[in-house]
């Protein structure tokens, strides 16, 4: 099926567009939009009308797709989550943290919870070391995390 | 020494400290009036003497920097701002576009003006979403106050800023691999000359600062260049003003501490951190991102400099941290943001999560990172699971040493510095791992 912006999403395009001397400078903002209007994944189609609207090879916009993480090359669960894993979380405990989500959604990071609504992956370095450890969830911060805070914040999103 | 400032901080906890409202009665915005009224080359020269070196990990000053810049551009030039923060240990940037972002905006409108651009792009890492909501707020609050726009503040120089964000790739946080990432491009490094100020954004001239040290100009025109210069206990090494210093590890209160330049890190760890947690030993500092050499406690500074008299023979917690200082001890002062490891950390394993940082995170584009990296991280596995040889080990130092200076950026350096550091200062533990399987190890990270 064809993907495609809605009247709202093509004026935030608009936007983007004008920030920028040329097309292809709006690339990494379009492919988060269309992400975002695509349930969180980047498809074919995705890919397709992105090189198409801003005038790039497929090609191109699909090199840009793989070299960057955050664009998800298939689809995802309702909720991402990320734990950040890196040494100044590790050394304040994120590996428990991690095993913890791991156990509670019953799937290895990377994964999806069987009931689809929440992925759940390893993050590198946040930027949130002092305060660590800490998880993303969707677009918010959550820091100085416990097991218990960890617990009440999967409670709230596979409710 | 330990002098506590809040130049930038002072907005920070407030719930309200991100606003126009509360930017201006703590006395914002006087910074960048005071430089519209000089020439450009004039708030170039005064960023010069404040000695303001930047604050993204390489320490160029940027005043300097800044006059690089063509004085009669043929095409547009542009200001990009590096607030693509993501090396393991720094969180100084976040907290300044989410808790004082108008100080960036600010610092910004000087910044095009000294430069001689008319657009900024800030380039926010994807995962900041707070921090770009804070800034695309400051930005609108400024445009309404006519601060920004076709005639900031009165003066016929139109500025606009842009926020543009990334897509997950620390990579990114390289310059030049930052503006391919602007263009919409993968995020690969580009090989220099040309530099950016020749060949930048768009392929015209541009200046790439770190978030921190644009934000931290407005000050330098509060107070004036030499004045900030020399608050600053470096102010003889060209290394001037006040920072921020970030603790992050085993410390009892980590987090972030604005002071004059010249803090030690036993200061930072002891005073600021309120010590090891657990009152356990230290046993090793990581002074500015996990890309600059691990120090034991107990290393001796001993540098021929004569500025270095009162520092030689003591400890090297106890050598100020500025960008010579540390450079010239044989380190890397980075971010200025310290790792603190206690005993309970065990230092083997340590160098595996950052090994595996570093293989996740090469971009792939030079043999050298790409396939090193991954090799030191696999010889780690091996060690770790018990199965490692005395030979393999001195094969990290070799693959390190390899990776170091051949690459197109300094991401290869910055994976290999770890891996040399690590197993060269700590080579007991990694020998006992490869021995006994680390018997007497902690196995752990935390305490």
């Amino acid at each position: 099926m064809a993907f495609s912006l809605n009247v709202e999403q093509s004026r935030q395009l608009e936007q983007i567009l004008e920030r920028y001397p040329n097309k292809m400078a709006a690339c990494i903002p379009v492919l988060h939009l269309c992400q975002e209007a695509n349930g969180n994944w980047v498809s074919p189609e995705v890919i397709e009308f992105v090189s198409s609207r801003l005038d790039l090879s497929p090609a191109h916009v699909k090199g840009v797709v793989t070299f960057y993480t955050l664009f998800n090359q298939q689809p995802v669960g309702k909720h991402q989550v990320w734990v950040c894993r890196t040494l100044s979380c590790a050394l304040r405990g994120s590996e428990q943290i991690l095993a913890h989500c791991e156990k509670r959604l019953g799937c290895h990071a990377g994964g999806t919870s069987k009931d689809g609504k929440v992925t759940l992956r390893t993050a590198e370095c946040l930027a949130s070391c002092g305060t660590a450890p800490m998880m993303q969830v969707d677009k918010r911060y959550y820091e100085n995390l416990t097991v218990e805070k960890v617990d009440s914040l999967l409670d709230e999103l596979t409710r | 020494m330990l002098k506590e400032t809040t130049y930038l901080t002072h907005s920070f906890g407030k719930p309200d400290g991100y606003k126009l409202s509360a930017y201006e009665a703590a006395g914002g915005y006087a910074g960048v009036k005071q430089a519209l009224s000089m020439t450009r080359e004039a708030v170039v020269e005064e960023v010069k003497k404040a000695h303001v070196r930047g604050r993204g990990g390489a320490g160029f000053d940027a005043g300097t920097k800044w006059s690089f810049m063509p004085k009669q551009a043929t095409k547009p030039c542009y200001l990009v701002i590096n607030a693509d923060e993501g090396e393991p240990g720094t969180f100084k940037d976040r907290a300044i576009m989410e808790q004082n972002p108008h100080s960036l905006v600010e610092g910004c409108i000087i910044g095009c003006y000294g430069i001689g651009a008319h657009a900024a792009y800030i380039y926010v890492r994807d995962e900041l979403h707070l921090a770009k909501a804070r800034l695309e707020g400051a930005i609108a609050e400024a445009k309404a106050k006519g601060y920004l726009g076709k005639t900031p503040f009165g003066k016929d120089y139109p500025v606009e800023i842009y926020v543009h964000t990334g897509a997950g790739a620390y990579i990114c946080g390289e310059e030049t691999s930052l503006l391919n990432s602007l263009e919409g491009r993968r995020g690969e490094p580009r090989l220099k000359p040309p530099f950016p100020a020749q060949y930048g954004a768009f392929g015209c001239p541009t200046t790439v600062n770190n978030v921190e040290t644009i934000a931290i100009v407005p000050t330098v025109f509060d107070l004036g260049g030499d004045e900030f210069s020399k608050l600053s206990e470096l102010h003889p090494f060209n290394d001037g003003g006040a920072r921020l210093f970030g603790v992050s590890g085993h410390v009892k209160k980590p987090g972030l501490y604005e002071a004059r330049v010249g803090l030690t890190l036993r200061e930072l760890i002891y005073d600021l951190g309120g010590g090891v947690l657990g009152d356990r030993a230290l046993i090793g500092v990581i002074p500015g991102g996990s890309s600059c050499p691990v120090h034991l406690p107990d290393e001796v500074v001993n540098v021929s400099d004569p500025r270095f008299a009162p520092y030689n023979g003591k400890s090297i917690l106890d050598l100020p941290l500025g960008v010579d200082t540390f450079r010239m001890a044989g380190s890397m002062l980075g971010t200025c943001c310290a790792i603190v490891l206690s005993d309970a950390a065990d230092p083997v394993l340590s160098l595996h999560n950052l090994m595996r940082f570093y293989k996740h995170e090469s971009c792939g584009q030079c043999t050298p990172c790409r396939e090193g990296c991954g090799w030191i991280e696999r010889i780690l596995d091996k060690i770790v699971a018990g199965e490692g040889s005395i030979e393999e080990l001195d094969r990290i130092h070799d693959i390190a040493s390899d990776i170091t200076g051949n690459t197109i950026c300094a991401f290869g350096d910055g994976a290999a510095q770890p891996a040399l550091a690590f197993v060269r200062k700590y080579r007991k533990n990694f020998e006992d791992y490869v021995r006994t399987g680390g018997k007497s190890q902690t196995k752990r990270l935390t305490p």
